[in-house]
Formats: structure tokens, sequence, C-alpha cells
């Protein structure tokens, strides 16, 4: 086990589903508890019910990107959203911070939302009359908050995703990208202890959505908050996530770190995913590295430092390379052999 | 397939024939074996439910109670809720406000003058649509001036301004409810159907019995015909919002009532204002109408200028609407387009400083127009009359074109519209019943023609089934007349750029105009009868021919249009072959809209002397008979329902035998 991994184990839980279900059609929301609670795909389709998420268990540790990669019509708009109660959830049980979201009333749910919860949209979402400051307030405006200290905060986050300037343009003034940057303000102007992002960049231009990427992952570094992501773009999961979990016809198929799916696709399915991607970007040393057992090293190397950045010097030199954790401590050595398997896409020896 | 075509062909021609059969003897039957009841229904078999339904109003207004209270209370209620603003705006701009009663009056203020009025609508005009729009405006003001129409209009305006935000206030809480609560908008459905559909004059009817004659009954008649579109658009905008948007709106903390009044209403407000567009145009047409029933102002100059025949008066006062009409059009929609501006910075007073300078203009105007007199009534030596000038026109069309008009006249009238009078009113009534079931039957199933039979049998028991008939052909061939000429020009402006700005120019102006306007250079050239009618309702109903005909053409997937043009068709081919095939559905809806339009405007010609059903509401009207009007109009409504069905049902059987030809 890795020290990254580790750290990421011993975090608090925020989000924690059980056997979520959702299905759709008539009678749907009886159906389950009248057929044991897990009637097979079969029996579902005779009944004329849509399966739109089935038996789904999330776990989301405090601090980390859980991204829920699948494609259209896989389920997992509907999941985040069961997630964050705009949906009904069918069967099943979500706990946030403990506490259990299925039994929160109404006004307890609009509390937790004012406070706790943030979500950035596909399309945006923005409200066309009202100015990028008073978007990016709105959140606050239900509150109740005074006007002054609510365009004092809306300011700080306008300035944190960098539209400071065009605070009183309307959304229709602004490109995609920057549209998205008003949502993505409006949704931490209350400081969420947990924020969903529901496909935020797939509306935008490639190399736009590229620039956002890297500005998302400027201000996680800067704000550490959890987060549920959703994208149906492997490439994009695989580069923001912490963990990610692969769903297809409203199943998870695999909840896994961007490594291991790379490294050992638990279906067929997730297998197709992964092929293009190459592996040597995205595992770490510390992933591939066997037992100590040579006496001499050319050198020590980072266990979190990824393949492709040191492969040239592991390479050109002729003894293997001694890997280190964050602490300093030896988990292992890797040599040329081990570098040129994953460049090539050789099995890794068990 | 075919063969079913092959038997649809023969039950046509067989179904004609016999008509043709029975129209043509039914005379000659009816005096062979002595059964008058063939030709008219008989009186015996009558429903009366016109006297039924007015001895109900009756006793609505004068017994119906609910306890200590009274449904009187209710119209008492509505009367002195739109009686309030009316009666101050009155004040304000038309009488000045005075003290006490008639001759002891003490006059305290004297009436707004013309001058703050026409600057504020000039600055207004102006911040909403530039100077282009401004001179629009302030020209349209000027003419009113000018002419000395500026009591009237401003009688109009003064309706116009308490009715319209009534209506749109009234409009957007049903359409909230039924948005929010689906059994509002299930009971909702049948009203808005029948009242999209029941002619005009149906609402004064009741409306006069229950509010009495003068200005209350004139606004809220209006207010009750202007609102059906209001509660339509509000629901449907209020579902059209995203409902990412919605779900922001919740994720953001909003209670429900948050959720509608901070969201979602803001987000449909698009779709709202063009709602609140047309409530003041149908508020506008409304109260010109209403005119009959006391609303007073330019409405009133036309109708009496047509009882008249004083052709100069007509024309200017109808000039007047025109002008009135296509400024307020252009006002509201430059607001419904107006999207949000960079908010001003300041203060509440900096911020509003244009509102402040021109609240002191009025202010002043007061002493302002004390000393100067012209600033408070328009100087009669200054007005123009081109009274003498319409009349010089209209006598000389008379003198020199006399013979030509009337040479059309008399063929169109023998070769058209007499054959198909007598053809349809030949037709026995029980025959008619028959046909009503068949023909519905036959085009949209069995459920459509026992609809088209219950209609029938209730004009038929109501005694009016002659009217119906007059209305039927009146509006068939006006239909038929319309599309001729309105699917070619649609088809033209489809293609061509410069006829499609020039026509869609043409045909936005005519539907803003007040059916009213479209009477008076009928009556003037052609006098009344069925051919005034005819030409009138001709032109109000070919602006959807038109229209959907254009959008048809135009619709037509430019890859299937480059598709042709690659096989080799002749722009002929192009045309014949491929687009319009590919725009007859939307031509079809056309066909459907273009008689809606034509029912719609032939009611209103009861006014020039058609025999029709609309007569049948008109006559109910000047006698106050409630129960009449409203079996009239129903009957009105029933046609245009039933045609609307058939059109629709058409439209859906063609598109489905069209795939299942491939």
């Amino acid at each position: 086990m890795t020290p990254k991994k580790l750290v990421l184990m011993e975090r608090p839980i925020i989000l924690e589903c059980r056997n979520v279900w959702k299905l759709y059609g008539a009678n749907s929301d009886t159906y389950l508890q009248r057929h044991d609670g897990v009637p097979t795909a079969e029996a579902l389709r005779q009944a004329n019910i849509v399966t739109a998420v089935r038996q789904a268990d999330v776990t989301v540790r405090k601090g980390e990107i859980f991204v829920i990669m699948g494609l259209s019509g896989s389920g997992k708009s509907t999941l985040v959203r069961c997630l964050s109660r705009l949906i009904e959830p069918s069967a099943g049980e979500i706990r946030f911070e403990g506490r259990d979201l299925l039994k929160m009333s109404d006004q307890e749910l609009i509390e937790l939302r004012r406070h706790k919860l943030g979500m950035v949209f596909q399309h945006f979402a923005l409200l066309p009359h009202l100015t990028v400051l008073e978007n990016a307030a709105f959140p606050l405006e239900v509150q109740g908050v005074d006007r002054k200290t609510r365009i004092e905060r809306a300011m700080q986050v306008i300035e944190l995703v960098g539209l400071q300037g065009r605070e009183n343009r309307y959304p229709h003034q602004l490109s995609g990208g920057q549209q998205q940057r008003v949502g993505i303000a409006r949704s931490l102007v209350v400081e969420p202890d947990l924020w969903f992002l529901d496909e935020p960049f797939s509306a935008l231009d490639p190399l736009i959505r590229r620039e956002m990427q890297d500005e998302f992952l400027r201000l996680q570094a800067r704000l550490q908050k959890t987060i549920v992501f959703i994208t149906h773009d492997f490439d994009e999961a695989i580069r923001l996530a912490d963990h990610i979990a692969v769903m297809q016809d409203g199943v998870i198929v695999q909840t896994a770190t961007p490594e291991e799916l790379v490294l050992r696709p638990a279906t067929e399915y997730v297998a197709e995913f992964t092929r293009h991607i190459p592996k040597a970007k995205v595992v770490r040393l510390g992933t591939v590295a066997r037992h100590l057992q040579s006496a001499e090293f050319a050198g020590d190397l980072a266990a979190s430092s990824r393949i492709a950045d040191v492969a040239d010097q592991i390479e050109a030199a002729a003894k293997p390379f001694r890997v280190l954790d964050d602490a300093g401590i030896a988990v292992g050595e890797v040599d040329g052999r081990i570098i040129i398997d994953i460049l090539i896409g050789r099995d890794l020896a068990p | 397939m075919k063969r079913l075509r092959l038997n649809g062909l023969m039950l046509w021609i067989g179904l004609f024939a016999i008509t043709i059969g029975l129209s043509v003897s039914s005379k000659a039957l009816v005096q062979l074996t002595g059964w008058t009841w063939l030709a008219k229904y008989p009186q015996g078999l009558q429903l009366n439910l016109d006297r039924f339904l007015s001895a109900a109003l009756k006793w609505l207004l004068e017994d119906a109670a609910l306890g200590s209270f009274q449904f009187r209370d209710i119209t008492r209620l509505i009367s002195a809720t739109v009686e309030a603003p009316y009666a101050v705006l009155r004040d304000l701009i038309v009488n000045g406000f005075a003290i006490g009663q008639g001759q002891t009056a003490i006059p305290i203020l004297q009436p707004m003058g013309w001058l703050p009025i026409i600057l504020g609508f000039g600055v207004l005009a102006y911040r909403l649509g530039g100077p282009k729009l401004a001179a629009i405006v302030v020209a349209s003001f000027a003419y009113l001036l000018l002419f000395g129409l500026w009591q009237s209009a401003m009688v109009t305006l003064v309706s116009v301004a308490v009715a319209v935000p009534l209506g749109v206030a009234g409009g957007v809480f049903l359409g909230i409810a039924a948005f929010k609560l689906r059994w509002v908008e299930l009971a909702l459905r049948p009203f808005l159907d029948l009242m999209q559909t029941v002619p005009v004059f149906a609402y004064l009817v009741p409306i006069l019995f229950l509010f009495g004659f003068g200005p209350t009954s004139a606004l809220v008649a209006t207010m009750i015909y202007a609102m059906p579109p209001m509660v339509r658009i509000t629901t449907r905008g209020l579902q059209a919002v995203s409902p990412e948007i919605v779900e922001a709106g919740k994720m953001a903390g909003c209670t429900p009532r948050q959720l509608l009044w901070k969201v979602q209403l803001p987000a449909a407000r698009t779709m709202v204002m063009v709602g609140v567009n047309q409530v003041i145009m149908l508020t506008l047409n409304m109260v010109i109408i209403a005119s009959m029933i006391g609303a007073g102002g330019l409405g009133y100059d036309v109708l009496t200028a047509l009882r008249k025949l004083d052709v100069g008066r007509g024309v200017e006062a109808g000039f007047g609407i025109v002008f009135l009409a296509i400024a307020l059009d252009r006002l509201s929609q430059a607001l419904a387009t107006q999207g949000p501006t960079e908010p001003a910075v300041g203060s509440w007073m900096r911020r509003n400083r244009t509102f402040f300078a021109y609240l002191a203009i009025v202010v002043a105007s007061y002493p302002l127009a004390k000393l100067i007199p012209a600033l408070a009534a328009f100087p009669a030596e200054l007005q123009l009359s081109t009274g003498g000038f319409w009349a010089a026109v209209v006598s000389w069309i008379n003198v020199n074109l006399y013979d030509q008009i009337e040479a059309v006249k008399v063929a169109v009238l023998v070769y058209v519209l007499v054959p198909v009078k007598v053809f349809l009113l030949g037709i026995p009534w029980a025959w008619g019943l028959v046909l009503s079931f068949v023909i519905p039957a036959w085009i949209g199933g069995w459920r459509l023609g026992v609809m088209g039979l219950v209609f029938a049998a209730f004009i038929a028991t109501s005694g009016l089934w002659p009217q119906a008939m007059i209305t039927l052909y009146l509006c068939g061939v006006s239909v038929v007349i319309a599309m001729l000429i309105g699917v070619p020009l649609g088809i033209l402006a489809g293609q061509n750029e410069r006829a499609h700005t020039v026509l869609t120019w043409v045909i936005d102006t005519l539907q803003t105009l007040p059916t009213f306007v479209y009477l008076i250079p009928v009556v003037m050239l052609f006098r009344v009868g069925d051919f005034s009618a005819m030409i009138a309702v001709v032109m109000y109903a070919v602006v959807p021919a038109i229209r959907y005909a254009a959008v048809g053409i135009r619709g037509v997937d430019s890859q299937i249009v480059e598709a042709g043009i690659v096989s080799g068709c002749t722009p002929r081919q192009l045309i014949w072959k491929i687009k319009l095939p590919q725009a007859m559905p939307t031509i079809l809806l056309g066909l459907n809209q273009t008689i809606m339009f034509a029912l719609s405007m032939l009611v209103i010609t009861a006014l020039v002397g058609t025999r029709d059903l609309g007569q049948e509401v008109y006559i109910a009207l000047t006698k106050a008979n409630a129960g009449k009007g409203i079996v009239a109009g129903l009957a009105v409504a029933f046609i245009a329902i039933m045609s609307d069905r058939l059109t629709n049902a058409a439209v859906k059987g063609r598109s489905t035998t069209g795939v299942s030809d491939v």
C-alpha cells in the first residue's frame, strides 16, 4: 500500500451511499420492496421499469476528487442527483457527514444546501436576468445575507475564478468558459463542504476544456474541497481523479484509483476505455516498484513520480533506482525492465 | 393502401353527389311530399337553451347567494377593482379632477396637457428602442393630436392602461396556478380553448347583462378576452425553464417560494414579455370593439362614422387606431426584447434621474398650460382634417370606377357566392347531421364523428341551422380565396429574400391592426353585404396563409433542397416535387389558422350586414339577450373547434400515410 493511498484511506468519510437504486416507471417506487430488494435486470425490463441506477455504493472521503465516469445514459447524472437529493432515490441509504440525507425534512435540506453543498452544472444554469456579481451572490441572497456582506463575498469568489472586471456583465455577454467560471464562483460562495460538479466542462471547446481543467486543479490545490465530479470523458477522469467510479447501464462496474483502473480494469468495458491511455503517464513508481533486492542503486526517486517523467533517467542508468515514499522510507526499487513493461503495455508480473 | 384511397375517393364523390342531389331537389321534395320539416327544423323540437341560459343568468344576478354573500357582490367587487383606477386615470388625462358632481362640480385640476404625454412616451420609446422608435411613437401621437383625435385616443389609452396590468396580473397568476397544480391546468384548458374560439361579441353579451352598459363592462370584457394567451404563455414559459436552472436554484437553497419568484419567473421573463405584448394588442382590439357597449374612445368614433357613412371621419379615426396600435406594439416589443443592460451606478435618485426630470416637467406643465392655452387643448385652427379629401377620393372612385367595381362584385356574387350559398342552404338539415358525422368520422375516427354530430345537433336544435350554413359558406369561400392568394405569396416570400422582407413587414403590420379597422375601407368602397364581408375576411385571414406558407418553404431542410439540385431538378420541379411536399404540413397548419382568423373576423362583419351566426350574436347584443348571444356564440365556437380538429386530423392522417407509402 502506497503512502498516498494510506493517507486517503485514513481521512474521514464525508459522503457515503449504500445500495442506492433509482427506477422509473409505473409503481417503480414500491417495486423493490415487493421483489426482495434485488430484482434481476430481466425482471425489471419485463415489468416495464427503467433502471437508471442499480445498487450503487459510493464512498467519498474528505478532500478527495471522486469522479463518476460513464457514457450518456449510464446513470451518472441520475446518481449525482440522488446524492444531492435533487432526485429521490427509489431505495438505499445516503449519509452526509454521518446524517441520513434521505430522512431530512424539506427545511433541513434547504439549510444543508444553503451552507454545506455547492453544485456546478453542465450548461452553467446561470440566471439570465442577473449580472455576474448577482449570480455569484445569489445563494447568499436567498439565505437573507445583507447586501454589503454578500457583495463582498461574491467579489472574493469572482476574483478567485479570475473574472474581476467583468462582475457587471450579464451571462449572455460572456463566453462559455467565462460563464462556467461564474457557475463555479456561485457554487463556491457559500464555502461548501461538498462540491458537486456535473460535467462542468463538457459544453466547452476542447482547448478551453483543458484550460479549465488546469484552473480547476489549481483551485482545488488551494481550497482542498471534497468533490464529486461527473464526466463522460475518461481522459478528464484520469487527469483529475483520486478515485474513479465507472458506470455502465446504471451499475458502478469498478471503483478504483486511476492507476488501478489502468493497470487492472475489472471488466472488458473498463478495459475498452483504458486501452488508449498511455499507462506511463498515469502509473506512479510506488505502484510498480518491486521488493528491494539489489545492494547498489543508481539513486533515489519519489514513489509519487509518474513513470513517464522519470523513464529516461531509469533507462539510462545501469543499476536500479530506489523508490522512497513521502516520509523518505524505501518502499521498493525499479529498473529499466519494469519501465519497458509499462511502456509497451506488457502485463505486469503479479 | 391504394384500394383504401380509391374507396376514399369513391366515398367523397358519392357523398358530394347525394348532397348536390338533395340540395337541388329539397324544395321540390318538400312540395311533393308536403314535409316542411325536411327543409326547416321544426320549431316544436327546439330546445330553447337560450331562454334557459337567460333565466339562469338572471337568477345568478338577482337571487344567487351563499348565505349573506350574494353573487352580485362579486360583480360589484370586480366593478370596483376595475373602476377605481380607470376613474383616476381618466380624470388625470381626459376629464380633469373635480369636486362634486355634474353642474355643481368645481374643477380642481385640469387634465394633463398633450405635451407631457407625448414627451413621456417619446422618452420611454427612446430609452427602449432608440431614436427610430421614438420617432415612430411621437409621429403616431402627433397624428392623433393634429387630426383632432386626442380626446378619443386618450380614452382608449386609459382603458388599455387599466386593462393591461390587470389582465397581465390575472394571466400570470392563473398561469402560475396551472403550472403548480395539475388540476388547475386540466380545469382551465377547455375554458382557454373555448375562449380562443368564441367570437368576441359573445363575450360582450353576458357581460353587458352582468355589468350594464358602460366602460366597466367594456373593461371587464377586454380583460377576459385578453387574458387566455397570458395564462398559456406563462404556464408554457415556466415549463420551458431549463431543469438545470431550477436545480441550480434548489442547490442554492431556495424555498419553493424563492424558487418561483427569484428563479423560475425571471428565467421565463422573455416569454412572459411576449405574452404582455399579446395582451396589449388584444386589449386594444377589444377596447375598440367594446365601444359598442360603452367603452367610448377611437372605436366609438369609427362606429359612429360607419353608421353615418362619414367616410372622412371613419378613415381618419381608423388611421388613428392603426397608429396607436403600431406605437403600442413596437413599444411593448422593444420592452420584450430588451435584454438586461449595464446597471447604472450611483444612488437611487441618480439612477432614476430621467424619471424625476420627467416628473418635474409634468408638474411644470400645469401652470404652463394655464399661461399658454394651446398646451391644454391643441388649438382647433391648427388641426388638420383630411375628411374632405377622403370623401372626395371615395366619391371619385364611386363615380369613375363604379362600373368596374360593380362588375367584379356582381360577377363574384353571381358565379361564386350565391351558388355556394344556395347549395349549402338547400341541404336538408337531417342530411346535414349525417354529413356532420360521416365526414369527421372518415377523416379523424368515430370519436370525431360523434363530436361533429353533437355540435351539429346543438346548432339544429337551437334553430340556428340556416345561420350556421351562411357562416360556413362565407367562411369557406373566404378561406379558399385567402389560401389562393396567401399560399403563392408565401411561397414567393419563402424563396425570395426581398419579397420576404416586404411581406413580413406588411403582414406584421396587418396583424397588429384591430379587426374593426378592416371594415372601414370595405364599407367605403363596396358598401354593405356579403361581398364586403368576404373582402374584409379575406384581408384579415390572408395573413396566416402567407406566414405559414413562407415558414414552411423556408423551413425545408437545405440539404434536401441541395439533394434535389444535384439530382438535376429544374427550379419548377424543385418547388413542386421537393419544397411543396415538404412544406405541406406547415401549410395545412396555416389553413387551420386561416380558418380561425376568418371565423373571428366573420363575426365582426355582422356590422356590415351579413345574415350569419355573427349577426345573431350582434342582434342579441343590441337586445341584451344574454341567452341568445351565448348560444349563437357557442355555435360559432363549435364550428371553429370542429374545423380545428378536422385540419389537425387531416395533417396527422397525411403524415402517417406519407410514411406508409414509403
